[in-house]
């Protein structure tokens, strides 16, 4: 194994105000849960960025491969009435 | 000496403190160990500097010699500079600037308390504003020196030795001076004696924390309030004040 000088990789996800949803905001590097946290509000919140931080530990994260790409998502392409186009949204809803 | 002229001195060392420790750390920028600490030392410095910034403009406004906040902070020489010595003090290895950070922000941290019902309305509200951010930096600290303290030989035995090394600065922080005792029967000023049992007792449960020693009261250095400084202050200020001095109201 080599020696990694940066410490662990955190993913860090945001939340910009109560009842939205956390989005992925980038990653820190941190030895711990508290400085990974630390490090976070450091690196991603200074400029009001959120109100509300979670951050994991990246190697938890279970990603798709791309060379499955095509099986996955190509087959959503045309379905194009999946989407909620065909609907009259109602006035005052917000984030759909 | 008048009420006006001792809290514009008050307002102007506290000020003096943080400008100092906020060019300190403002050193480090590019300069820390990782990227994530870079900034988080970078954060802490602009804090210190906003902070700076408001006790500069009161104290200026109090004087009422028309003078701005940049004035106060790059045009005195260094005997007219009121901040603690240890806020000048290098930032040495990693650990020498934990040591600092956890020394100063935990006074801070109970000093700023107090400082938050002061009757000075002006100063009141900096603390109140300060203070979120100084709890913020006494955790950083605090995390730090456990995590170092604990850590390898080679942490335990760096962390250790910068608290040895900076202990002889902290008894100052303690010390009242005619400008504390005048604005203490007024509410204003904050009583600095009964804070040394709480900070004693906060550095002695981080340090066991971190495995390490709480060093032996010994000789303590002191005179800041007066304007003796150690050497490093000059240093600090002829990098600090080159602009100003070479290119007086320079504008950009």
């Amino acid at each position: 194994m080599s020696l990694d000088t940066q410490l662990d990789l955190w993913e860090v996800f945001i939340q910009s105000k109560s009842g939205l949803p956390y989005i992925h905001a980038g990653s820190v590097h941190a030895s711990d849960n508290k400085m990974a946290l630390q490090n976070a509000r450091d690196i991603y919140t200074r400029r009001g960025e959120g109100t509300s931080i979670w951050v994991m530990p990246s190697k938890y994260i279970v990603a798709s491969n791309p060379d499955d790409n095509d099986m996955l998502f190509d087959p959503s392409n045309d379905k194009v009435y999946r989407h909620p186009t065909f609907y009259v949204m109602p006035e005052g809803a917000k984030n759909i | 000496m008048t009420k006006q002229e001792a809290i514009y001195k008050y307002a102007l060392r506290l000020g003096d403190d943080a400008l100092i420790l906020g060019h300190r750390l403002s050193e480090l920028c590019s300069r820390g160990p990782i990227l994530e600490e870079d900034l988080a030392l970078t954060n802490i410095s602009l804090d210190l500097i906003g902070r700076t910034q408001a006790l500069f403009i009161y104290a200026a406004s109090i004087e009422g010699k028309g003078k701005t906040e940049d004035d106060l902070a790059y045009r005195r020489s260094e005997n007219n500079y009121g901040n603690h010595l240890i806020t000048e003090q290098p930032n040495g290895d990693f650990a020498h600037t934990i040591a600092r950070q956890l020394f100063i922000s935990s006074f801070e941290y109970l000093f700023y308390s107090e400082l938050e019902k002061s009757k000075d309305e002006t100063l009141s509200a900096i603390a109140k504003k300060t203070n979120k951010e100084i709890k913020y930096h006494m955790q950083h600290a605090s995390d730090w020196t456990i995590r170092l303290g604990d850590g390898t030989n080679e942490s335990h035995k760096r962390m250790q030795n910068a608290i040895n090394d900076l202990w002889m600065f902290t008894g100052e922080l303690f010390e009242m001076d005619e400008i504390d005792a005048q604005l203490l029967p007024e509410g204003i000023s904050v009583d600095l004696i009964p804070l040394k049992t709480n900070w004693n007792n906060y550095i002695k449960t981080v340090l066991t924390e971190a495995t390490l020693k709480v060093p032996e009261d010994g000789y303590m250095q002191t005179g800041s309030r007066k304007g003796i400084h150690t050497e490093n202050l000059g240093h600090i200020l002829s990098e600090m004040q080159y602009l100003q001095r070479a290119y007086p109201d320079a504008k950009w």
